[in-house]
C-alpha cells in the first residue's frame, strides 16, 4: 500500500482549517501559539466571521499572527491592542473584533489599556498568551513570571524583594464590571485543546453578541525560553504554572451597561 | 470705531462672562470682536482677567499692552493695570476692597460701587452687570437692548427668568454712572 | 447679519467642525488648555446625530492608539492634546505615519520642557516639524492663527490627510485655543458610508466582506530592502506635499524694508505690531507660514532678496528661525535675528516694535 493510496477523501479523518494560511510559521517546536492560532481560525470558520472578523496583533511572538490567519488585521504597537481594538470596535460595529497578546504585551507595557478596555466593557475578545516569559526577545522576565523562575533577566530566579511578585491579570479583569466572560484555559493536552476551543468560541459569540468583553487566558509552554524539550515543558508547566494559574473558568455573567 | 478693553478682577466675579456678554453684543452689531482669556488655575480663586476688542475693522492682536478702557474689581488688578490705560482712557473700578484709589490724572477714574448696589439689588450675581450697565453709559459701544439680545439668544431657556434681572442691573449700573 | 456667525473658543470652534466635518471619532484625554474640545464633543452628543464616536481615553497613548485603530479602518479620525500629551502620543504618531494612515492630530501648545506651564507657548515647533517620534517621516503641519481657521483647518487637515495617506497635525497655542472671536463654522457633510470607504479606502481593515485578499494594517517589516522601498516610498509622499501644499500668507510686503515671519498667535501679535510701526515710519511687512511643514522656503527666500533684515517672532528659544536660515540663497548676507518669549509669556505688539528697532536700529 503506498502513501497515494492512503491519502483519499474518504480516508480524511481531519484537515487544516480553511482561514489558517498555509504559510511556515516562525513559532519554536512545542509552542502553544500553533494551536491556539488554529483553535481561533477554526472557530471562526464555524461562527462564519470570516468576513468580519479583525484581528489585533501584539508585539512579541505573535507579532505576525497576521500571516497566519485569513482575516482582516490591524498590528499594534506595544501593548496598545486594547485601544486599537476599541476604535475599532467602535467605528465598525458590524465587525467581530478581538486581540491576540502575550503577557508582556498585555500585563505589562499595556496593562492600562487592558484594564479600562475591560472596565469599559468594550465588545471584544481578548486573548492572552501567558507563558510567563518575554519568548521574542530572548527569554527576559515578564510579569507572569514565577517566583524562582529563571530567566535573561532573572538569572538567579526570580526574587519577590527585588521583581516583585507575579501577577495573576485574569483574576484582576474578573474583578471589573465590563467583562462577561473571563477563563484560563491550556491546550498541553487534547482534552485542554478542547475545552480551550470551546471558552475561544463562547467568547466569539459573547463578542458577536456585544455582551462586554470576554478574556480568555491560555497558561502557554515557551520551550525555548524555559530552556525545556516540548515534553518536559508542558510537564513543567502541569507543575508550576498551574499552580499560580489554576485553570477554569473565573467569571461567566452578564453586563449590564 | 475700536475699543480695546480689560476686565479684571476675582475668579468668581463674572470677569469672563461680563466679557464673553460685551463681544457677544458686539458681535450682534455686526463688529468684529475678540475675547481672550486668562486661564487656568486662576479660575478657582485667584485674579482673572480679560480682554474685549470691539472694533469696526478687523483686529490684529487679541493680546494688547495698553488699553482704552479697564474694569477692575480688585486691588492686585487695579495695580496691574492702572498704569496700562491709554492717556485719556477709561478706567472703571468697584472702590469695595479697594484701600488705594487710582492715582492717574491723565484718565477718567470712575467709581462704581457696584459691590453695594448688588446688595441693594439682594442679588450678587447681578454684580458683573451692572458694571456693564456702567460701562456702556459711559462709552456706549453697544446699546443695553443688543446686550439683553444677546443674553435671550444665549442663555438656555430655563435661564430666560433671570433676563429681566440683568435689565434691571444694567439699568442700575447706568443710573450710579450717570450721577 | 448672518445667523451662522458665532462668538467661540478656538477649541470649541474646532470641535463643532469636526462633527460639520463628518468625521468618524475623537479619542482624547483632558489637559489644559484644550480640554474644550472634548468637552464641547460630549456636550454636542454627536453619536445622536451623525454617528461620531467621542471616547475619553484612558490617557494620551491609548487616545493615539484609538487613533490609528480608526485610522487602520479607512474613519475619519482625530485627537487632541496640548504639549506634554503630545509627547506621549509621539510613538503612535510614528506608528500612523509608518502605516501610512490619514489622521488628524491637534496639539494646542503650552510653555515647556516637563510639566511646564499652561500658558501659551510655540515650544513645539520642532517636534511637530521635524518628526517628533521616531523614524524617517513628517507630519502636514497646518498652523491657524483665528478662530475662524480652527475651524477651517480640521476639513483641510482631514482632506490633505486622506489625499496624500498621511497624519496632519493642527500646531495651535493656548491663546488660539482659549479666545473667542467671530466664526462662520463650515458646512455641514454626511459621514461617508462603509461602502464609501471601502471604494475610497481600499486598503482600510474593515473586514474581508467577500474581498478575495485580507487587508493588514502593519508598520513592521523586518526585510531591509523592503523597509527601504517603504522609506522610499514615503520621501515620494513627501515630496509631492512639499510641492503642492506649502502655504503662507503676507502682509504689506509689497514695498518692505524689514521683514518679521511669524505664525500662529504670534502672526496676529506681529501684525498689529506692524500697523503701529507703519505708523511710526518703519517699512516692515509680516510672512506668516501657514504650514510649517512643509515650510514656505521660496516665499523667505524671495522676501530675504529685498529686505535689510528678518525678525523671527516666536514663543520659544528660537526653533522656526532655523528654517528661516535654510530658506535663504547661498551667500545670502542678510541678518536674521530671533525675538522669543518663553515660560508661557505672550508677548504684545510693542514688544516686537521695540526687537525689531534694538536689532536694526537703521530702520527707524
Amino acid at each position: 500500500m503506498t502513501r497515494e493510496d492512503i491519502i483519499k477523501d474518504e480516508n480524511k479523518v481531519y484537515s487544516r482549517p480553511r482561514l489558517l494560511l498555509d504559510a511556515t510559521m516562525h513559532y519554536c517546536p512545542g509552542c502553544s501559539h500553533g494551536v491556539v492560532h488554529k483553535l481561533v481560525a477554526e472557530v471562526l470558520e464555524e461562527l462564519g466571521m470570516e468576513d468580519t472578523a479583525i484581528g489585533v496583533a501584539p508585539v512579541g511572538c505573535a507579532v505576525f499572527a497576521y500571516n497566519y490567519i485569513d482575516i482582516d488585521w490591524i498590528e499594534a504597537a506595544h501593548g496598545r491592542a486594547p485601544a486599537v481594538a476599541t476604535a475599532v470596535s467602535r467605528l465598525q460595529p458590524d465587525n467581530v473584533v478581538f486581540t491576540y497578546q502575550g503577557d508582556g504585551d498585555l500585563a505589562a507595557i499595556g496593562t492600562a489599556e487592558t484594564i479600562h478596555a475591560c472596565t469599559r466593557g468594550e465588545n471584544i475578545m481578548i486573548i492572552f498568551i501567558n507563558n510567563g516569559i518575554y519568548g521574542m526577545t530572548g527569554g527576559q522576565m515578564a510579569p507572569t513570571t514565577l517566583e524562582g523562575m529563571k530567566t535573561s533577566t532573572t538569572p538567579y530566579g526570580r526574587r519577590a524583594d527585588i521583581n516583585g511578585f507575579p501577577v495573576k491579570i485574569s483574576d484582576i479583569v474578573a474583578m471589573l464590571d465590563g467583562t462577561c466572560y473571563v477563563t484560563r484555559q491550556a491546550v498541553h493536552t487534547p482534552a485542554a485543546v478542547r475545552s480551550a476551543r470551546k471558552a475561544i468560541r463562547q467568547a466569539l459569540i459573547n463578542t458577536r453578541e456585544k455582551r462586554g468583553t470576554s478574556f480568555v487566558e491560555i497558561v502557554s509552554t515557551c520551550s525555548s525560553g524555559w530552556k525545556l524539550s516540548p515534553v518536559k515543558a508542558n510537564k513543567w508547566m502541569e507543575e508550576n504554572m498551574f499552580a499560580k494559574y489554576p485553570l477554569g473558568d473565573i467569571k461567566n455573567t452578564e453586563v449590564k451597561k | 470705531m475700536k475699543h480695546e478693553i480689560i476686565i479684571a478682577g476675582f475668579g468668581g466675579q463674572g470677569v469672563l462672562s461680563m466679557g464673553k456678554i460685551l463681544a457677544y453684543a458686539g458681535l450682534l452689531d455686526g463688529l468684529e470682536v475678540t475675547w481672550m482669556p486668562s486661564y487656568g488655575p486662576e479660575q478657582r480663586g485667584g485674579t482673572a482677567n480679560v480682554t474685549v476688542i470691539l472694533s469696526d475693522s478687523a483686529i490684529s492682536s487679541p493680546v494688547l499692552d495698553t488699553f482704552d478702557i479697564a474694569v477692575i474689581l480688585n486691588q492686585q488688578s487695579l495695580d496691574k493695570f492702572e498704569s496700562h490705560v491709554k492717556p485719556g482712557g477709561l478706567l472703571i473700578y468697584d472702590p469695595y476692597g479697594i484701600h488705594r484709589k487710582p492715582e492717574r490724572s491723565d484718565i477718567n477714574c470712575v467709581p462704581i460701587n457696584a459691590t453695594e448696589a448688588s446688595v441693594e439689588m439682594g442679588n450678587a450675581k447681578a454684580y458683573n452687570m451692572i458694571l456693564l450697565g456702567a460701562l456702556l453709559r459711559l462709552c456706549p459701544m453697544v446699546s443695553p437692548d443688543t446686550v439683553i439680545t444677546g443674553l435671550k439668544k444665549t442663555l438656555p431657556e430655563r435661564h430666560h427668568h433671570l433676563i429681566p434681572m440683568n435689565r434691571q442691573a444694567i439699568d442700575r449700573g447706568a443710573e450710579i454712572a450717570g450721577i | 447679519m448672518e445667523e451662522d456667525v458665532k462668538l467661540m473658543k478656538g477649541n470649541e470652534a474646532l470641535a463643532h467642525a469636526a462633527v460639520r466635518y463628518g468625521a468618524d471619532g475623537y479619542f482624547g484625554y483632558p489637559i489644559t488648555p484644550q480640554s474644550e474640545v472634548l468637552e464641547t464633543l460630549e456636550e454636542l452628543m454627536p453619536w445622536e446625530t451623525t454617528g461620531m464616536t467621542v471616547l475619553q481615553a484612558e490617557s494620551e497613548v491609548a487616545a493615539i492608539n484609538m487613533v490609528y485603530g480608526g485610522a487602520s479602518c479607512g474613519r475619519a479620525v482625530m485627537t487632541s492634546s496640548s504639549s506634554p500629551g503630545v509627547s506621549l502620543k509621539m510613538e503612535g504618531i510614528s506608528y500612523i505615519a509608518a502605516g501610512e494612515l490619514p489622521a488628524l492630530i491637534v496639539n494646542v501648545m503650552r510653555g515647556g520642557p516637563g510639566l511646564g506651564t499652561i500658558q501659551p507657548s510655540q515650544a513645539d515647533y520642532f517636534q511637530a516639524t521635524k518628526g517628533g517620534g521616531h523614524g524617517d517621516y513628517h507630519l502636514i503641519v497646518l498652523a491657524p492663527n483665528s478662530v475662524q481657521e480652527m475651524a477651517d483647518f480640521v476639513g483641510l487637515g482631514f482632506d490633505l490627510a486622506f489625499k496624500y495617506r498621511t497624519p496632519a497635525m493642527i500646531l495651535a497655542d493656548g491663546v488660539v485655543g482659549q479666545m473667542m472671536e467671530k466664526v462662520v463654522l463650515p458646512p455641514v457633510r454626511p459621514r461617508r458610508t462603509q461602502d464609501e470607504i471601502i471604494e475610497q479606502c481600499p486598503w482600510a481593515v474593515t473586514g474581508k466582506r467577500g474581498r478575495a485578499h485580507r487587508n493588514v494594517s502593519t508598520t513592521l517589516e523586518l526585510q531591509p530592502n523592503a523597509m527601504e522601498k517603504n522609506n522610499i516610498r514615503l520621501r515620494q509622499t513627501y515630496d509631492l506635499i512639499e510641492a503642492n501644499e506649502t502655504r503662507s500668507e503676507e502682509f504689506m510686503t509689497e514695498d518692505a524694508e524689514y521683514l518679521i515671519v511669524a505664525f500662529g498667535c504670534t502672526s496676529r501679535i506681529c501684525r498689529k505690531a506692524i500697523e503701529d510701526a507703519r505708523a511710526q515710519g518703519i517699512k516692515v511687512g509680516l510672512l506668516r507660514p501657514i504650514t510649517l511643514w512643509p515650510f514656505p522656503k521660496e516665499a523667505v527666500c524671495r522676501l530675504s532678496k529685498q529686505v535689510k533684515g528678518i525678525l523671527v517672532a516666536e514663543l520659544n528659544n528660537g526653533q522656526m528661525i532655523e528654517d528661516v536660515r535654510l530658506s535663504l540663497s547661498v551667500g545670502s548676507s542678510v541678518p536674521v535675528c530671533h525675538f522669543g518669549r518663553t515660560g508661557g509669556i505672550v508677548p504684545n505688539p510693542q514688544e516686537v516694535i521695540d526687537s525689531l528697532l534694538s536689532n536694526f536700529p537703521q530702520s527707524k
